[in-house]
């Protein structure tokens, strides 16, 4: 069975500071891996050379067999690989439904038609309905992404993703600034994924990571410093002194709520 | 939040209702939307000798239209769209006074075509960049067109112009009259059928990627969106409008000269849009009929000193009304309706 998502050999350098050092990473359908590192490790420039924003030195990006690595951005999230972004990528001056409408409009290809009306596609609104149900995002349908608070539009963020139905699912620190009494809501909803998609987290929540993630890869500087299951990364000597010894990095998260 | 997660799925139902109504009546016509056109009708009964500004009116509206599209719904800003009002214009102005080709409904169609290859071709190119370099590349094509055209005067008559040219009478029976009673509803039909495709456009799964491309292009690439391809298709088609305006422009004048693609004209364009209110398509009526009879208007009142009132107006149109006069005018109806427009 091939794998949902391979990357191989994968290096990028930003000037001369290298961020993505000959990464290897195996996504089997249905897995949930969890990539964690210190700051600066380079995980969410992974994430971007994984979705095409950035283009690899060198290096190959496989998606269910097919090599992605010279296609754009947007073919790729056609063939099945869907984001989230770090800090919210929404369209703020718009109604959650009608964020929703879009992505399953640019997902189903509606969007290169510009007779019908887009209102006129029933099965759309319902589809984007049921999405919002699922996330109980319901009651805020109507209202614009900017008057939402921010943990709301951060379930919207993820709704996009999931509307798009997605084979393989990056979520960039889901729970990323949204206040602890409302977190719960979004990892309930990362723990309740389709079990076909292929997940990888980032999150720096290492309660998150042990209860979500079956794999664990550790990025540092750039490179695989070592993978593994939960159980196996808690174990190690190494990976306790380069990143799980930072208890700043709890800390530090800790201290942007109540800052 | 909190009721919505004990909420059965019954309960739920009206939310859900409601939500999905918003979205299947949107596109529907509203009563206010036959004021703009009542209006230019009676126009025409009250002021019968005022009918060429009025058909000045209309020709801007269309052109102010055709910027809404990109500026507007797409979020391209450019200060070169008179590049393809003046494609347009000279379109039928050479094929007129070179080609003897004077049938003027004709003329709309291949002025549309020609301002749209143009707006294919320099879009393809230029919207690959945003921000102060498109505006700068978009500035210099109109200037080169302009350039091109003085180059050429043997053909475009250079400053001077194409003065004096004739068209065949509108569909072979009503002809030019001193008046411009016949070109004023000629410009009127031609601003309907084109309305008419635009709102289609803007109200089409199309018309919302374009929104979705100014909101946020990362999140559009994200999600799949062609981007480059839905704004060189947009930019085409508001191109081929701006073109039928200039053509209009051309035909209600009778003459043609290469002021068309200047600066000013480009940037009057986007005056009257912002007056008016982007994104919302009446707010080119409102804007480019308020601009021309505040010009008109001030004009009179002082040769000299004119467009000191209409920057004033603009001045305190940004400050107090930033969605420009529709978006006050909306403002106001909430006031005192207690209704809140999404």
């Amino acid at each position: 069975m091939t794998a949902a998502l391979q990357v191989e050999g994968l290096n990028r350098a930003f000037g001369a500071l290298p961020v993505t050092r000959d990464v290897n990473l195996t996504l089997e359908r249905g897995a949930r891996r969890a990539l964690i590192g210190p700051n600066g490790a380079g995980k969410t420039t992974l994430v971007n050379l994984i979705t095409g924003v950035l283009k690899p030195q060198s290096g190959r990006v496989v998606l269910d067999g097919n090599d992605i690595t010279g296609t754009s951005q947007a073919e790729r999230a056609r063939r099945g690989l869907a984001r989230t972004f770090q800090i919210n990528q929404l369209f703020r001056g718009l109604t959650v439904i009608e964020n929703l409408c879009m992505t399953i409009g640019e997902r189903d290809g509606h969007c290169n038609n510009m007779w019908r009306s887009a209102g006129s596609r029933r099965l759309v609104i319902d589809e984007a309905l049921d999405h919002l149900d699922s996330l109980r995002l319901t009651d805020d349908a109507l209202k614009l992404v900017r008057e939402l608070p921010y943990g709301r539009q951060r379930l919207v963020e993820i709704a996009i993703a999931l509307a798009q139905k997605p084979r393989v699912l990056l979520l960039d620190e889901p729970a990323a600034g949204v206040p602890s009494s409302e977190s719960h809501l979004i990892l309930d909803v990362v723990a309740a994924l389709d079990p076909d998609i292929a997940v990888l987290i980032i999150e720096h929540d290492m309660d998150v990571v042990f209860r979500f993630a079956k794999e664990i890869t550790v990025l540092v500087q750039g490179a695989v410093f070592t993978q593994g299951t939960p159980n196996e990364i808690m174990n190690n000597e190494q990976v306790r002194a380069v990143y799980l010894g930072q208890e700043s990095h709890r800390g530090g998260r800790q201290g942007m709520h109540h800052g | 939040m909190g009721a919505s997660e004990t909420m059965t799925p019954a309960a739920r139902e009206p939310t859900r209702e409601r939500a999905a109504n918003y979205l299947l009546e949107r596109h529907r016509f509203g009563w206010a939307e036959a004021l703009p056109w009542l209006i230019a009708i009676a126009a025409f009964f009250v002021f019968p000798d005022r009918m060429t500004f009025g058909s000045q009116v209309l020709v801007m509206v269309m052109f102010a239209l055709s910027l809404d599209l990109i500026l507007g719904y797409a979020g391209i800003v450019t200060l070169g769209h008179a590049a393809f009002f003046g494609v347009g214009a000279y379109t039928v102005g050479l094929a007129a006074a070179r080609l003897q080709w004077t049938e003027p409904i004709s003329g709309l169609f291949a002025a549309a075509i020609a301002a749209g290859i143009v707006g294919f071709i320099s879009g393809w190119f230029l919207l690959r960049y945003r921000g102060l370099t498109l505006l700068m590349l978009t500035l210099a094509t109109a200037i080169l067109l302009q350039e091109t055209g003085n180059l050429r005067s043997d053909i475009s008559g250079g400053y001077d112009g194409l003065p004096g040219l004739t068209f065949k009478p509108l569909l072979g029976i009503f002809d030019y009259d001193l008046y411009g009673h016949t070109y004023y509803l000629y410009a009127l039909a031609a601003l309907a059928v084109v309305f008419f495709f635009v709102r289609r456009v803007v109200y089409s799964p199309f018309g919302q990627a374009l929104t979705g491309i100014r909101e946020n292009v990362r999140r559009m690439h994200a999600i799949g969106s062609p981007v480059h391809w839905r704004l060189v298709t947009v930019y085409t088609i508001a191109a081929a409008i701006a073109g039928v305006a200039g053509a209009l422009f051309t035909q209600t004048n009778a003459y043609v000269t290469l002021t068309v693609f200047d600066f000013d004209n480009s940037a009057k364009v986007m005056v009257m849009l912002i007056l008016g209110g982007t994104g919302r398509l009446y707010g080119a009526f409102v804007g480019a009929a308020v601009y021309m009879v505040l010009e008109d208007y001030f004009s009179k009142l002082s040769p000299t000193f004119w467009q000191f009132g209409i920057g004033l107006v603009l001045v305190l149109t940004v400050l107090f009304a930033p969605r420009g006069l529709l978006g006050l005018f909306e403002k106001v109806g909430e006031y005192f309706t207690g209704r809140k427009h999404s």
